[in-house]
């Protein structure tokens, strides 16, 4: 269970990046100091439960992944409030967090630790990680030494394997070649169907139609559209991709009446047809009966041509 | 409150054991001599600081080679745990910028690192005395104590210095030249008697310098310090943790716009 109520996460941008302590006093006293806070998110709501998968959308600079920092705990919102129950594992950018010195099997335990859990635990469901990362043969190399399609594929197993209840997912099932993908989609759902609550980022929208039961589009921190209408969300997303372009033009209110009034359309359509069949089913009623009617009728007045006889 | 972070410590005790295994094999992966030239290294600065100091500071004094053991152990402890803690922060940004993990893991393991460094040095250390002829007393085990409050106040010194080198990081130029100022402001090669009572009154504020006096008063002297030399040992390292610890919750969110 993840519920955002009007997370609002402000970020802070300037100079004050890799400066000495000499030259953050001289740019004090000369007042060139610059530090410029700005809103990465704001007013995001949304509530999944398990066995959701919720896709967030959006174009680059749309503030994502400082929602997903702030859903796993590494960033504290600055206004509403995150309530998640169960464990969160989160892969964002995978590769990151692994030491290139230790080996791959040294990793794997360092990885399971960071996610909190147990030694034993990890010498358990070890040989499943090795395994289904396809790495075996590479256990005790030194992490740098590997691809970084492996890298990614050693990161989705740990992650994926060790039961996580709230699973955070950024741009992670591209990972590896088509086999490998077909394999984590898989593994994707069967964490789902075991009542997970899964995150997925994603810049494919086929992915997104294909996985998840929810989704929240956001555009440069505001939240345009949380909705179950995944297909309608889509679509007015590549509208929107295809619209921006051509030119800057862009309303996203506009996009959100379009998705209500796109889903109304479906209801619309969907409730016509159902009247459609259930006019049909009556019209068949009403003829069963005439033909049964009939039938009678035909009988009794054979019956009577009978008796007369 | 209490219970919380005890159940949060059994809980990360895996990922800090690992921590731990991780910086063991780092350090000593590629070097031939690995533990070997962390013992070494002390010995030879002791070699050096002996053949260069004894005949100026040396020849009032017994036991010359223990007095300089006892400060060299004691500020080379303090100087390699302030120096490794400071980037322990910022050396696991990766880390701590994509996982949620409680940021005072990285330098609590990079001190057990070195004070397992210290733990040697310091056998080597009382084998030095032994073949000093040094008198060995029950007083020694008094030893646990100066020990116990430098390892606080190492820990406190390491958590100002990372949370500060992660938003400065010019920080360990300006500390290298604190520790410098800290080694010859420790008496580490010589004695603090002939100084006027107002130089005197300087050094009961060097942390580091009553430390060693402390040992030396156990090891050279057999007497066992005041109390007032033990409250001042505890209120260094509280004051240092407490800092050190108000930093890290302070600015515990904060850490990650600066790398």
């Amino acid at each position: 269970m993840l519920e955002c109520a009007n997370v609002s996460i402000r970020y802070r941008v300037g100079d004050f990046k890799n400066i000495g302590l000499k030259e953050w006093v001289m740019r004090n006293l000369t007042g060139k100091y610059k530090v410029v806070d700005f809103w990465a998110d704001r007013e995001v709501s949304f509530a999944i439960e398990e066995g959701d998968m919720l896709g967030i959308i959006g174009t680059n600079g749309a503030s994502k992944s400082t929602l997903l920092k702030a859903i796993s705990g590494i960033m504290e919102p600055t206004r509403g409030r995150i309530v998640r129950r169960g464990k969160i594992a989160a892969l964002l950018e995978l590769a990151s967090g692994f030491d290139g010195d230790l080996t791959v099997k040294e990793n794997a335990y360092l990885r399971g630790a960071m996610l909190g859990y147990t030694r034993e635990f990890m010498d358990e469901t070890y040989p499943y990680i090795i395994e289904f990362s396809e790495l075996k043969a590479f256990e005790d190399r030194p992490f740098k030494q590997l691809s970084s399609g492996m890298k990614s594929r050693l990161a989705f197993a740990i992650a994926s394997l060790v039961k996580p209840e709230i699973l955070i997912l950024d741009e992670v099932l591209s990972v590896g070649d088509g086999a490998f993908r077909a394999k984590s989609e898989a593994k994707m759902r069967e964490i789902i169907k075991g009542g997970a609550t899964t995150i997925l980022v994603s810049h494919s929208i086929a992915q997104v139609r294909a996985m998840c039961n929810k989704i929240l589009w956001l555009d440069q921190g505001r939240q345009i559209v949380f909705t179950q209408d995944v297909e309608g969300a889509c679509d007015c997303y590549e509208e929107y991709l295809r619209n921006r372009e051509a030119g800057p033009v862009y309303d996203p209110v506009a996009a959100k009446a379009r998705i209500e009034a796109r889903a109304a359309e479906k209801a619309r359509k969907l409730a016509a047809a159902r009247k459609q069949v259930e006019d049909a089913k009556k019209a068949e009623k009403v003829r069963e009966i005439l033909r049964q009617s009939k039938a009678i009728l035909t009988s009794a007045f054979t019956n009577n041509k009978e008796q007369t006889r | 409150m209490q219970r919380k972070g005890i159940a949060s410590l059994l809980q990360y005790r895996f990922l800090f054991e690992e921590l731990v295994k991780r910086d063991f094999k780092k350090k000593y992966k590629r070097t031939i001599l690995g533990m070997g030239w962390s013992m070494l290294s002390p010995l030879l600065m002791l070699l050096v600081m002996k053949v260069v100091f004894e005949q100026f500071f040396g020849r009032t004094m017994n036991h010359y080679t223990t007095y300089l053991f006892c400060g060299l152990l004691t500020y080379q402890w303090f100087a390699e745990s302030t120096n490794s803690g400071m980037r322990s922060l910022f050396g696991n940004a990766t880390i701590f910028s994509k996982v949620n993990v409680p940021k005072y893991l990285f330098l609590f393991s990079a001190n057990v690192q070195v004070f397992i460094n210290f733990t040697l040095t310091f056998c080597i250390f009382l084998a030095f005395c032994a073949i000093d002829h040094v008198a060995f007393t029950w007083r020694f085990f008094c030893l646990i104590y100066p020990i116990l409050t430098l390892l606080l106040f190492n820990v406190g010194v390491g958590m100002v210095l990372s949370a500060l080198f992660v938003f400065f990081r010019d920080i360990d130029y300006l500390w290298s030249v604190a520790s410098l100022l800290t080694m010859y402001g420790s008496a580490i090669f010589y004695s603090t008697e002939r100084f006027s009572p107002k130089l005197q009154l300087i050094f009961a504020f060097n942390p580091v310098y009553r430390h060693i006096a402390y040992i030396r008063e156990i090891v050279l002297a057999g007497t066992v310090p005041s109390l007032a030399t033990h409250l001042a040992l505890l209120g260094f390292a509280l004051v240092a943790f407490l800092a050190g610890a108000f930093m890290y919750k302070h600015y515990n969110t904060k850490f990650l716009y600066y790398v």
